[in-house]
């Protein structure tokens, strides 16, 4: 069996400030070619750890491998083989797209083509614009062209869409979206739950320093094999009482509160299947019926709360 | 890349930067220039009492290059390191491969060449607009000391990006540190009109000494060579204290 050295391995991750526990024992592994999202509040702890996994922070205890080697002592060649994009755009205003993917490119052994760089971020129209001049929305794809420019292995993407528009923000998920026919591993942090799910193959929820769930964004916190609930209003001039058996045991003893019957199930196929057939044997309208499965967001919101 | 070629590779951007700064270009370069001009209508004609009597617009000259060797060198490098810093574009850069030292040698480069570029500047406005000799056969003395001034500013304004903490703060703690040495030291004011007492303590400071030492290079009256060992090496003792400063206490990161 081949054994895959992960692009990140983390164990047991511990970062103090003084007295303030910021990262309280992370685990961590993120594949080669995969595309990782660490979702979380402000001050969860994102930044923090994104910073040790850069080389940018020291850790106060645990084991942390990027690319086979310790961020805190990396080797010389290791900056080859990462782009970083922070939080904040650092842009050099006075100089051009162009000019600012030349210069960052020299930084690079074997960097990735600055026309190419400026196609693949939606740039090339731009390229003779001062960075200064450019849009918000247009910075941010030059911040991670100026990361991209090094053709490296491991892309890092703290928060890139925080404060953009809608319109913006889905331009930039196409964006890195397509960083996924590059063969690139990226690791990126967000608070929109709407990012992880578009972006990420697999999501760790984080929450005061801690992971508290892990999965790919359909199957977060056992969203896959949760409960589903349905809700429908009771047609008029019908009781509840004259519901199909199944229907009424899923209830149980919460009856309808003003007509509005909801319920939970961990079955609900077989429930609805009752529920239809009833209604369709009486020629009832089953106004307001819904299925629901708990969102991404419901699971974020009962973990990070 | 070697590290040579990387820190020219740099270099180039660099001087991009800086001309297309309206800032930078103001302060370093036009500054001068009109500080030149206006100072020399004025004082056409005049002579200045100080070693034993000097042409005022001949003394005017190594001043205004003492004035745009100090904004070149430490003034834009203490304002732009900061405002690099407090943006995270260095934050960025350590995130590079790109080896700090290559970077500090790529602005010093920069602050060099502009101080270079200003002393061939106004040298020749000098003599084009008032007729001050230019000082041929000492034009290798004061290019040494020249490159010596601004290296030590450089040090001095890498030092003193440390106790600047935001950019905003940057322009006034700057000024604040070099418009009353540039007073005290007679580069605005004719040193005859400056009571000893103050000029012993302008000595303490760097830019006395670098005025000095430009000023004996251009004064047709100075007997010797017209190097100044005492004042090139004051110059250079402030530098050694910046370069402690600068590799102690230098910060990659902005204030949060």
């Amino acid at each position: 069996m081949v054994v895959v050295e992960p692009v990140i391995r983390v164990r047991g991750l511990h970062k103090s400030y003084g007295e303030l526990e910021a990262v309280r024992g992370i685990d961590l592994d993120v594949a080669g070619r995969e595309v990782f999202a660490f979702l979380g509040p402000n001050g969860a702890g994102k930044t923090t750890i994104v910073e040790i996994l850069e080389g940018y922070r020291e850790r106060s205890a645990g084991e942390v491998v990027v690319l086979g080697a310790d961020p805190a002592d990396p080797p010389s060649q290791w900056r080859q083989r990462i782009g970083i994009v922070l939080q904040e755009c650092n842009l050099q205003p006075e100089l051009t797209v162009r000019e600012s993917l030349e210069l960052y490119a020299g930084y690079y052994t074997a960097p990735r083509s600055v026309a190419e760089t400026m196609e693949l971020v939606g740039l090339d129209q731009a390229a003779d614009q001062r960075a200064g001049r450019l849009s918000g929305g247009q910075q941010r794809r030059l911040d991670v062209a100026l990361a991209l420019v090094g053709d490296p292995e491991l892309l890092f993407l703290d928060e890139p869409t925080t404060g953009f528009d809608p319109s913006a923000r889905r331009q930039a998920w196409e964006m890195i979206a397509s960083l996924r026919g590059l063969g690139k591993t990226v690791f990126l942090t967000t608070h929109y739950m709407e990012e992880a799910q578009a972006l990420a193959d697999r999501v760790a929820i984080i929450s005061g320093g801690e992971i508290v769930a892990e999965g790919a964004p359909d199957e977060l916190g056992g969203r896959s094999d949760a409960a589903s609930s349905i809700s429908f209003r009771l047609p008029a001039g019908v009781a509840a009482a004259d519901l199909p058996g199944e229907v009424l045991r899923a209830i149980g003893g919460g009856g309808p509160a003003n007509g509005e019957v909801q319920l939970r199930t961990e079955d609900p196929v077989a429930i609805l299947n009752a529920l239809t057939g009833w209604a369709l044997a009486r020629d009832l309208k089953l106004d307001g019926l819904e299925v629901r499965r708990p969102s991404l967001e419901d699971v974020y919101l009962e973990l990070t709360e | 890349m070697s590290g040579i070629e990387l820190a020219l590779h740099q270099f180039r951007f660099d001087q991009k930067v800086f001309w297309r700064n309206p800032a930078s270009v103001f302060f370093t370069v036009m500054f001068p220039v009109m500080f030149l001009v206006l100072l020399g209508v004025i004082v056409n004609g005049q002579t200045i009492h100080a070693q034993g009597g000097i042409d005022a617009t001949t003394y005017f000259v190594p001043a205004v290059i003492t004035l745009a060797v100090v904004s070149a060198s430490m003034a834009n490098l203490a304002m732009s390191l900061t405002i690099l810093r407090e943006t995270g574009i260095l934050k960025r850069l350590r995130g590079t491969p790109l080896p700090s030292w290559v970077f500090v040698a790529g602005r010093i480069g920069n602050a060099l060449v502009t101080s270079l570029l200003m002393f061939a500047l106004v040298t020749v406005l000098g003599r084009l607009l008032f007729g001050v000799p230019i000082p041929w056969s000492r034009l290798f003395i004061l290019v040494v000391t020249l490159v010596v001034g601004s290296a030590s500013f450089c040090a001095l304004g890498v030092a003193l990006t440390t106790i600047i903490p935001s950019r905003e703060a940057a322009p006034a703690i700057t000024n604040l540190v070099v418009f009353p040495l540039y007073f005290l030291s007679g580069v605005f004011i004719p040193e005859s009109e400056i009571p000893s007492g103050v000029l012993h303590v302008a000595d303490v400071f760097p830019i006395r000494h670098l005025f000095d030492a430009l000023l004996a290079g251009f004064d047709p009256a100075t007997a010797t060579s017209g190097f100044q060992l005492g004042d090139v090496a004051a110059v250079a003792a402030w530098g050694v204290f910046g370069l402690v400063v600068a590799l102690r206490r230098f910060r990659w990161e902005p204030h949060i």
